[in-house]
């Protein structure tokens, strides 16, 4: 259950960002996560029920983006996407890829009042 | 009222982990951070890699677990400096526990330091430390399908340690089925197999390990 931590670090990101603008509450929150990483959105929903409690953020809803996993081939250049289970080059079958995308964690936006 | 943040969840935990790094690269202290199932073999493993290494480097240990100062007074009984972190429930290391830890070393007289992470396959897997290396181990009776069902930790891990080599054909763990999904997550990752206990395989782990602090030497 690491997205109580992942949790907090967006509540705490987002509530510094409202009081910075005046703020009084959140409405809604909108993060983004690549593929690759370990997050389960319904267990990061369940953190974010609980701890919203208490917060600015009381009654905001969790919008959430799920960036799909690609990478580069450094040998014949092709961009393709892939699971998390094995990276290897559609086109030349090369396993020295690039990733490109699909490990971010990223805070996107807040919608205040 | 929209406001655009666009910044890493993590920031935090990112923001201290370079604070970390920036601190180990001033005294000169190679870190790896080891990963595995509860059982794999961790500690035992880190006393084995003291054993080959301790007459070429100063060794200090970071034990990261739920509970309890077993890990670290089994290290210390081999007159190493350790540092017992209890994260009370928590899954993983953060970098603001690594920072609170280090505290309590003398880095001046450290030249390795070896976090051992909290038992887990999953959500280590996040979290920077500022460490130099993400190593993991898993041990042959957890089962040659464990990179199918926990890859996030293999792709991420800088080597791949086997454990409980010796245990191979008890558990009838089938190695080339095990290398060739390793391959497919990380086709970087060496693949050390070694029996921590009998001390077998720890001389190829240890050359590597070696390799990497020698290039981070002569890089500054």
């Amino acid at each position: 259950m690491h997205e109580m931590g992942i949790c907090d670090g967006i509540l705490k990101s987002a509530t510094e960002a409202a009081e910075a603008e005046g703020a009084s509450c959140i409405n809604r929150i909108e993060v983004t996560f690549g593929e690759l990483t370990q997050i389960v959105e319904d267990a990061l929903q369940f953190a974010f029920e609980v701890l919203r409690q208490d917060t600015i953020a009381a009654d905001a809803t969790l919008g959430i983006t799920i960036l799909e996993a690609r990478s580069r081939c450094m040998d014949c250049s092709a961009e393709f996407r892939h699971d998390r289970y094995e990276v290897k080059c559609p086109k030349c079958g090369s396993y020295l890829c690039s990733l490109l995308q699909g490990r971010e964690l990223r805070i996107e936006s807040i919608d205040v009042d | 009222m929209k406001i655009d943040i666009s910044k890493g969840i993590l920031a935090h935990n990112d923001a201290l982990a370079e604070e970390n790094r920036l601190l180990f690269k001033q005294y000169g202290v190679f870190v790896v951070d080891l990963m595995a199932s509860p059982g794999a073999g961790k500690t035992s493993t880190i006393l084995a890699t003291i054993a080959a290494l301790r007459d070429r480097y100063r060794i200090a240990v970071i034990e990261g677990d739920i509970a309890s100062r077993v890990d670290a007074e089994r290290i210390s009984a081999h007159g190493i400096p350790a540092v017992q972190i209890n994260t009370g429930g928590a899954c993983h290391l953060e970098s603001a526990m690594i920072r609170r830890a280090v505290e309590a070393l003398d880095l001046d007289e450290v030249d390795l330091l070896i976090i051992e992470n909290v038992g887990n396959l999953v959500c280590p897997t996040d979290f920077d430390l500022g460490e130099h290396a993400k190593v993991m181990i898993l041990s042959v009776p957890e089962g040659d399908d464990k990179p199918l069902k926990y890859p996030g930790i293999f792709a991420i891990s800088e080597a791949v340690i086997l454990n409980k080599c010796d245990t191979m054909s008890v558990f009838d763990f089938d190695r080339d089925a095990f290398d060739a999904v390793v391959k497919g997550l990380n086709p970087a990752a060496p693949i050390f197999p070694i029996s921590a206990t009998k001390g077998e395989g720890i001389d190829a782990w240890t050359e590597w390990l070696t390799a990497r602090i020698e290039a981070m030497r002569s890089a500054g």
